[in-house]
């Protein structure tokens, strides 16, 4: 057998397309949402860890550095396996989502801490010195420029949320992976595997592509 | 009578054991031009920056308009307080209209269009009307200073207050914001300002008040200051400033 027969098998590869796109749906399905879950909570956390009263402020920073040690896998066994022991019962849908967006709200979180801290104390002054709310300070002078200093590293945080739904096929979720290896046992042909591996790879390359002209941009405006 | 529109009592402000201000007392009448001049670290910026609470003063009394100023009552004195700074602190991402424009919508609850005309108005004034859809970074740093101030007269603040308005500028821009200065100085403004232009401060200024080590030491009008200086300290200083 030649090795395209075994891992670039065009007819395996046609038979089980379907179910690779039917897989490629949910993992998008699963990463953005917790992608979108993951920047709101981020944002939110980073607001309160940098401004609100002290207890707060505790614990926003030790739901940070918890969320930051956890392995995805660990989280995600927890939810989907303990959690049904004290009575909540999440689909496997669920249970990833979760796991995803709580990490990635931690890493966001860490992320916005960054990009606000980076915006010039002048900018700060100038808001107030005009008598702005803190609201109106942060949704109109702080977080505008914040948000452009983040754009690459929320993208990068981004990539890895992508990437890290595949972990969501070990609650049996039907994403990219599993489906590839459930038609990889279907066809008795390695094929579907190698075919994920380049889906994965064509969905995030252009954003690691885009992770680097972002940040080429930003260095090159020296600021 | 004219009402002291800023009234510092013993105003007192540390930074941790550090203290920049041992008691300060200055009071502002409506209209008044005080220039505060000084050595460098001699408090002349903390003094200002407690009038509108971007410091915290630790001891004494500020009253702006007729109201105490201090802990939890920041905004109240920031919205009647302009503030122009030494490095300009425009929004680098809005247009130049918008810079002026946003205090009025935001503070004052102007429709954008009626802050627009406004911001439009002040903007002529400042010479800029040909630049009002630029961005901070397109202008030079006069013409930066010149939003600035534009900025803070938007909101019709009662004071405005200027540190080192000139400080950033290249030598040549210097004198085109001093004009824009000394045009409204004209006009009724009431303004504080720390400078180290003593031609500005000869000119145009009612008071001159002189701080050393984080004190008043010695005030008058412009003339008893730089012709008949008493306090060796400011004798010194002015020597300094006017030897070069
Ligand atoms: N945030 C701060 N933390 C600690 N010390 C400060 C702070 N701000 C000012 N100081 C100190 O307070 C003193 C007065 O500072 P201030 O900026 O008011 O001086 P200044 O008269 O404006 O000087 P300059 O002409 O250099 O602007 C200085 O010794 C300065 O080091
Ligand atoms: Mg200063």
């Amino acid at each position: 057998m030649s090795i395209f027969d075994t891992f670039l098998n065009w007819k395996v590869f046609v038979q089980t397309l379907p179910l690779l796109l039917s897989g490629l749906t949910t993992t998008l399905t699963l990463g953005v949402t917790a992608i979108i879950l993951g920047f709101v909570g981020g944002l939110a956390l980073a607001l309160v860890r940098l401004y609100a009263s002290p207890p707060f402020r505790q614990l926003s920073i030790a739901y940070i550095d918890v969320f930051r040690s956890i392995p995805i896998l660990v989280l995600l066994v927890v939810i989907y396996y303990a959690l049904p022991f004290v009575g909540l019962r999440l689909s496997p849908f669920g249970a990833a989502a979760s796991a995803l967006s709580l990490v990635s709200a931690a890493y966001s979180a860490e992320i916005f801490r960054a990009g606000i801290e980076a915006v010039p104390k002048g900018q700060f002054e100038a808001a107030y010195a005009l008598g702005l709310s803190p609201w109106r300070l942060m949704g109109d002078v702080v977080l505008p420029q914040a948000l452009k200093i983040v754009i690459p590293p929320i993208t990068s945080n981004s990539i890895n949320v992508m990437k890290d739904t595949a972990l969501a096929s070990v609650v049996a979720m039907p994403d990219l992976l599993k489906q590839a290896t459930q038609a990889q046992a279907l066809a008795a042909n390695p094929t579907p595997l190698i075919s994920a591996a380049f889906i994965y790879i064509l969905i995030l390359l252009p954003l690691v592509r885009l992770v680097g002209v972002f940040e080429k941009r930003l260095a090159g405006r020296g600021r | 009578m004219t009402q002291p529109i800023i009234q510092m009592k013993g105003v007192v402000k540390s930074f941790g054991c550090f203290q920049a201000l041992h008691g300060v007392d200055l009071s502002v009448t409506e209209g008044e031009i005080v220039v505060i001049i000084g050595p460098s670290g001699s408090g002349k910026s903390t003094l200002i920056r407690c009038i509108n609470q971007l410091e915290e003063h630790n001891g004494g009394d500020i009253v702006v308009d007729g109201i105490a100023v201090g802990k939890g009552r920041r905004r109240a004195a920031q919205a009647e307080v302009g503030m122009v700074f030494q490095s300009f602190n425009l929004f680098p991402h809005m247009t130049v209209l918008r810079n002026v424009a946003l205090g009025p919508v935001r503070v004052r609850n102007l429709s954008w269009a009626e802050a627009e005309t406004r911001a439009k108005r002040l903007l002529a004034r400042v010479g800029l009307e040909d630049h009002i859809a630029k961005y901070p970074g397109q202008l030079s740093g006069g013409q930066q200073q010149r939003v600035g101030i534009a900025r803070a007269l938007a909101m019709e603040p009662k004071v405005l207050l200027f540190d080192e308005p000139t400080s950033a500028l290249d030598p040549e821009m210097v004198g085109e914001v001093l004009d824009v200065m000394q045009q409204l100085a004209k006009t009724g403004v009431t303004m504080v300002v720390v400078t180290h232009e003593m031609g500005f401060a000869r000119k145009v200024a009612d008071r001159v008040v002189f701080m050393d080590g984080g004190r008043i030491v010695e005030e008058g009008r412009p003339d008893e200051i730089f012709n008949a200086p008493r306090d060796p300290r400011l004798r010194s200083f002015l020597q300094a400033v006017l030897s070069h």
